[in-house]
């Protein structure tokens, strides 16, 4: 079992890499629209979240993820669901 | 806003291709001289992107039977195959697949897109999983989301996540389809199917193989990497095309499971689209036998594949990870992929420009397919034309 606030710990590290100019990060965060992520780094990140967590993230969660928060609550479910 | 809003993007990359004088997603080809020419932008040039695997277009026998399929049975069937568009030719082909691939039965789809989108949609429902090879194509991708099971990726052709994530759904595995190609389309790499097949196995779940750029290129008699690894047995179900090998368009499935024929009557991408015409079908079955008694366009096919990987490489190009008829040049960008596929084109050249996402691991490609029906001359022109721009790209290959 992990707790919201753990995951969010874990998905901001996980971000880090992937930020530029050491961008604040915060819930509201937009993973595309204010990060820039493309296709191929969103994939990249779900990766290693995914192995992080040791969960598959369903493709079909993703139209549901616009920030950080978003991603947290659908993490929330599928580490807690296991 | 508007609706049309969100093509602006699109169109700003249309506009800077327009002036740049030519737009690679949208060229005509003017005139067809063969299997292997045309004529694009008023130049001759050898067709060296067009999956014509056994350059069965042309081939006499296919175009007689399917002349005499036009006259005898008209152009088209206006109607779906659950009406009034199923011929003898479409029960005759299915047999003809069915035999081919020793399976219980067949079934012919309108297009290979449609073959996945129906045999994905159908099989994988919202209380299913697909676990898909993260590079597949985007019929097998846009046949999850309209099927709307649960859709998991792993990594390309990485045995072991796969395992990982089967391993995640627990019980749910044995209501999973694992879904992967033969030979992928941008790379031309192989799919490891024998760990695939036996992984699967351990798990109980189903196993599609999309064989669209591996049916008539791989295995002893052609079935594809299926046959190639052994491991017919293991596959549940295995899709094609007719649109590469078979020189025509249309796709189909063939599986031992007597469920098979359930998809006629409850896959929408199956029941509403009209069937192939006949044309279509007589010539698929001919180029079909041609498939199964000329293996010496297959061994003609490998050698002029094995022919430019070699000397590709040899110009010091950086290609997918193995040969095969699909032979992808890796470039660092899009501006330096875009000119130099300019430039083979200016040079009578015709390959495809894979621009990112299309392209795998990001990076841009220059991917040719080459055809049994290529002759050495045409080879030779196609690899001195890439020798031509060894020079301009040097700094650009690692």
């Amino acid at each position: 079992m992990a707790s919201y606030n753990e995951i969010l710990t874990q998905v901001y590290s996980v971000l880090a890499p992937f930020t530029k100019d050491e961008q604040p990060l915060t819930e509201e965060t937009a993973l595309v629209a204010d990060l820039g992520l493309d296709s191929i780094q969103v994939m990249r990140l779900l990766l290693e979240i995914e192995d992080y967590f040791d969960i598959s993230i369903p493709v079909n969660i993703l139209p549901d993820v616009r920030t950080i928060g978003d991603l947290v609550g659908q993490l929330e479910k599928l580490v807690n669901k296991g | 806003m508007t609706l049309f809003d969100k093509f602006k993007g699109l169109e700003a990359a249309r506009v800077a291709l327009r002036e740049a004088g030519i737009d690679p997603f949208n060229l005509t080809l003017d005139r067809i001289f063969s299997a292997t020419e045309a004529e694009i932008r008023g130049r001759r040039t050898i067709l060296a992107g067009t999956n014509n695997y056994l350059g069965l277009t042309f081939d006499p026998d296919c175009i007689e039977a399917s002349v005499t399929a036009v006259r005898e049975q008209g152009t088209g069937t206006t109607g779906s195959r659950m009406a009034n568009g199923t011929f003898a030719g479409h029960v005759a082909l299915e047999r003809e697949f069915a035999e081919f691939y020793g399976q219980r039965g067949a079934i012919v789809f309108s297009t290979g897109y449609i073959a996945n989108l129906a045999m994905l949609s159908t099989l994988a429902g919202p209380d299913d999983t697909i676990l898909l090879d993260a590079d597949s194509h985007a019929s097998i991708y846009d046949g999850c989301r309209l099927g709307g099971a649960k859709v998991v990726r792993f990594r390309h052709n990485d045995t072991h996540d796969l395992e990982k994530r089967l391993r995640r759904l627990g019980q749910d595995a044995s209501t999973t389809l694992v879904v992967v190609e033969g030979i992928y389309s941008m790379l031309g790499d192989v799919a490891p199917l024998a760990e695939i097949a036996a992984i699967k196995k351990r798990y109980g779940a189903c196993l599609l193989v999309d064989e669209a750029h591996s049916l008539g290129i791989l295995g002893k008699t052609g079935r594809g990497l299926s046959e190639e690894v052994g491991v017919e047995a293991d596959v549940d179900f295995i899709v094609g095309t007719f649109s590469k090998s078979l020189g025509a368009t249309g796709g189909y499935c063939v599986s031992n499971h007597p469920e098979l024929d359930a998809i006629r009557y409850a896959g929408r991408p199956y029941i509403f689209t009209a069937s192939p015409s006949p044309s279509v079908i007589a010539s698929t079955r001919k180029a079909l036998q041609v498939l199964r008694t000329r293996p010496e366009l297959r061994t003609r096919l490998w050698d002029n594949a094995r022919t430019v990987y070699s000397r590709l490489s040899e110009l010091g190009f950086t290609l997918g990870p193995q040969v095969s008829p699909v032979v992808a040049v890796r470039l660092a960008d899009k501006s330096q992929a875009f000119a130099a596929w300019k430039q083979l084109l200016e040079q009578g050249i015709y390959v495809n420009l894979i621009l990112p996402p299309a392209a795998p691991e990001g990076g841009a490609l220059l991917r040719c397919s080459l055809s049994a029906a290529h002759t050495l001359e045409q080879l030779d022109r196609i690899t001195d034309a890439f020798a031509t721009l060894q020079t301009a790209l040097a700094t650009h290959t690692a």
